[in-house]
């Protein structure tokens, strides 16, 4: 049921109270905070800095507004609505296609015009921001996700955290949502966790409810083969968020998209730890050698450096080794 | 960047914290526990005096605060009768004046002395040596041989006096103390002695304390000082030292009455003594407009009864601290716990947890159904607080009807900070499901006991609102958990599966 915490300790195990003070505490300026706390100015920060984004439809920031938004997604199959400021994913709501005039969620269920109406105005109210305040509401694409990565998730679009130390990507890890999780790419509730190879983009280890997996629970694939196209790509532009935001210590979310690659979903400036249950591994070492790294380095340079690095080997078994396993 | 100024924060928050402490406790005799008794007698001085009709002056020695007792408080009683007091060659003194006044006249004057064993003796500086005195034939004889013969038996100023007391004892009685005694009084007679032995000394005034006695006197003590020190003999026996029961009522060698425009007049003093608690005692303290002595006990009595809540509030919040940051429990709203529990304290802890469940229980279903309204947020949430006031009452009404007053008190709850607990655990809810609302609002709820535990013990009650220091040094604990880089209790089970290969 516990452990201690020297069993923690050596493995690198960071705490919450150490994100805190040491990480987010000493490299996260709060006066950038407003850089990832809405998602409109990343958007158009990232714009600048030429990092990938969803495509946006439009927003909507007022109450009169709201009733415009039916002649805003005429034209568009399918998009997400997103609260600017919400954080944790709440007050994301995502339509896979419009049917009939009705809105289909990923799940199959089906949402009137009054429904999203309604779901609009709970975002600029306030409902899913920080302390409540008023709030603005993003209209984005949806993102046609890479048909190669299909097979490991259900419903939800897979999305990929990176931890972006000192413009260093350290730790990287697949969310993939299940039935448990309600397509939800929470790990909390239930989404398998993957833990990635900085080195190669490659699974290393797969947890689920805090507990090793080697497929995934619905839709029965193995982990093992999983591997993320355009690796490189993806790790730069984790990277170049450090330039675009200035935060030190920085979560980035990036989904891979059939057309334009892969993509910034959104930043967070107080990234969770679970990232290190996914990979088997603190973080410990891994941000004390960047720590020991100077300043001024390009995003490309230090890609290279975290894929030298970090590189870690699967503990992941393959099907046949699954099978050669209950042979034996 | 160095950690050194903030740990020199940290430690001098601490020792200031502690200083204070230290300085109420030991210099104003604030107790550390509620239940210790404290034993304080009240002395009440009769002046009693015939006036003749023409203007009158009363001048009284007063006691003041001495080794062994401390003043707390003093009254007087006289109508007609103006009242200054006075400081005069380090004694304190009454002076009631009147412009005229016939016939029997009584005066009152009460104080209530706490019993303080470890109370420090003011420094006293020694009178003067008196030169003056000259002494009648055959009288200077007899007193130059009596002082001889104690001086010549004694070695200091402490041994000269007992045996000088002792030679007009009964038992060794000389003929020269005989006759110095025919013609002087006792007290008098031996401080005029060893004044021309060169040794100062003066005469006091002393109550002897015993419960429930009436019409006493003062006694007379002969004081002698020896450079840095000086000590009491009783001037019949020659015993050194104090009893444990004699309160000084005038330690500096004047009159203790005076009174000018009436005969007759004497001074009669009854005492009562009665144990209350320290905390009680505390409260009677005279005020003493210091800096140090800075406490809340010189407001009005209906503001102190706020403050002792508010100076419970950061106690709540340590619970708060310590069960958030060294333990990781999740609370919904980080401080909301703590106003529930200063609830609890008004509802008392069943009645409170009983109220909190049954309102947030029934808030839910019916925020469930405002949620279907398709509202605004303030809107929402205004309908909720509406709600919660409507419960309350209806709850209120219910308990009354059926005998349990005890329900009454659940009006005490914060009423807006349930409505967004309502509000919050039903966006949680809908959100991440029941488990996470259970989770969250049990964790709420545990701080809020824990909180309520804390707050609501009465040692921590007396000491949170006697000792100002208190607040510094959870200040500075505070601090120093704000600066914790360590695991969380829970994250050993939470991080347990990673260390498991």
């Amino acid at each position: 049921m516990w452990t201690t915490p020297g069993k923690l300790l050596a493995k690198g195990i960071i705490g919450m109270n150490r994100r805190n003070i040491r990480y987010i505490g000493r490299y996260n300026s709060r006066r950038l905070y407003p850089l990832v706390d809405d998602k409109l100015k990343t958007k158009l920060l990232a714009e600048q800095y030429g990092i990938t984004t969803p495509a946006l439809i439009g927003t909507v920031s007022t109450q009169f507004g709201v009733k415009h938004i039916g002649e805003m997604l005429a034209g568009h199959t399918g998009f997400a609505i997103k609260p600017a400021k919400g954080s944790g994913g709440k007050g994301i709501l995502v339509v896979d296609h419009v049917e009939d005039g009705g809105f289909v969620k990923p799940s199959g269920a089906r949402l009137s015009l009054t429904d999203i109406e309604r779901h609009a105005s709970n975002i600029l109210s306030g409902l899913y921001s920080l302390g409540g305040a008023p709030d603005v509401a993003l209209i984005e694409a949806l993102i046609n996700f890479d048909e190669r990565l299909s097979e490991y998730t259900y419903e939800g679009v897979p999305d990929i955290r990176v931890i972006v130390f000192r413009g260093y990507p350290v730790m990287a890890m697949m969310r993939l949502s299940t039935a448990a999780s309600d397509g939800k790419a929470n790990l909390h509730q239930g989404a398998v966790g993957v833990g990635l190879d900085i080195a190669s983009g490659t699974a290393v280890r797969g947890v689920q409810f805090d507990r090793t997996r080697h497929d995934h629970p619905d839709t029965g694939h193995e982990l093992a083969s999983l591997q993320i196209p355009d690796w490189p790509t993806l790790l730069g532009l984790a990277a170049g968020c450090y330039e675009m935001t200035g935060l030190g210590y920085l979560g980035t979310d990036m989904v891979l998209d059939r057309d334009r690659g892969p993509m910034l979903l959104e930043l967070n400036a107080r990234p969770g730890l679970a990232i290190q249950m996914a990979n088997g591994e603190g973080l410990r070492r891994r941000l004390d050698l960047v720590e020991k790294q100077p300043e001024g380095v390009s995003p490309a340079e230090r890609v290279a450096f975290a894929r030298r690095h970090f590189a870690r080997h699967s503990e992941l078994e393959s099907t046949e080794e699954v099978a050669a396993a209950t042979a034996g | 960047m160095s950690r050194l100024p903030f740990y020199l924060l940290v430690g001098l928050l601490l020792l200031v914290g502690v200083a204070m402490s230290l300085h109420r406790h030991y210099q104003l005799e604030v107790p550390w526990t509620p239940g210790e008794q404290r034993q304080v007698w009240e002395v009440e001085a009769l002046v009693n005096f015939t006036a003749e009709g023409d203007p009158v002056k009363v001048n009284m020695a007063l006691p003041s605060t001495q080794e062994g007792f401390r003043l707390l408080t003093e009254h007087t009683a006289s109508p007609g009768y103006g009242l200054s007091f006075q400081e005069e060659n380090g004694g304190r003194r009454a002076q009631w004046s009147t412009r005229e006044a016939t016939g029997s006249q009584q005066l009152f004057y009460t104080a209530q002395l706490l019993v303080a064993p470890d109370s420090r003796p003011p420094r006293i500086e020694a009178p003067p040596l008196r030169r003056d005195i000259v002494w009648e034939r055959p009288y200077d004889t007899a007193a130059a041989q009596v002082i001889e013969r104690a001086w010549s038996r004694s070695a200091d100023a402490f041994t000269f006096a007992r045996e000088l007391i002792h030679d007009f004892g009964d038992e060794r009685q000389g003929e020269n103390a005989r006759l110095l005694l025919t013609q002087f009084e006792r007290s008098p007679l031996l401080v005029r002695l060893l004044n021309q032995a060169g040794v100062p000394a003066r005469e006091v005034s002393g109550l002897v304390l015993e419960d429930g006695r009436r019409r006493q006197s003062l006694t007379s003590w002969i004081q002698v000082f020896d450079e840095q020190h000086w000590a009491l003999f009783d001037p019949t026996t020659g015993e050194q030292g104090r009893p444990d029961n004699l309160l000084l009522w005038e330690s500096s060698g004047q009159a203790v009455l005076e009174v000018q425009g009436g005969t007759n007049s004497q001074v009669t003093f009854s005492m009562l003594s009665r144990n209350q608690p320290a905390a009680a005692a505390v409260r009677n303290q005279l005020n003493e407009d210091t800096l140090l002595n800075f406490s809340i006990h010189s407001l009005p009595l209906e503001d102190q009864a706020l403050f002792q809540t508010i100076l419970l509030i950061p106690i709540g919040a340590l619970v708060v601290v310590v069960l958030r940051i060294l333990v990781g429990i999740k609370t919904s709203g980080t401080f909301m716990p703590v106003l529930i529990a200063l609830a609890f304290i008004q509802t008392t802890l069943l009645t409170g947890l009983v109220g909190f469940l049954l309102v947030v229980a029934v808030g839910l279903v019916i925020r469930n159904y405002l949620s279907y309204l398709n509202l605004l947020l303030v809107a929402r949430v205004t309908a909720v607080i509406i709600t919660v006031i409507g419960i309350i009452s209806v709850f209120s009404v219910l308990s009354y009807r059926f005998g349990l007053n005890a329900g009454l008190t659940i009006t005490f709850f914060p009423m807006i900070i349930l409505s967004w607990t309502i509000e919050r655990m039903s966006i949680l809810w809908e959100e991440e499901g029941p488990k996470e609302v259970l989770i969250q609002g049990g964790g709420s709820l545990v701080t809020a006991v824990l909180a309520y535990l804390a707050m609501n013990n009465p040692l921590v009650r007396h000491v949170t609102f006697n000792f100002l220091g208190i607040q510094l040094i959870l200040m500075a604990l505070i601090l120093l958990i704000g600066n914790y880089t360590g695991y969380r209790l829970l994250e050993l089970r939470r991080f347990k599966p990673v260390t498991e290969d």
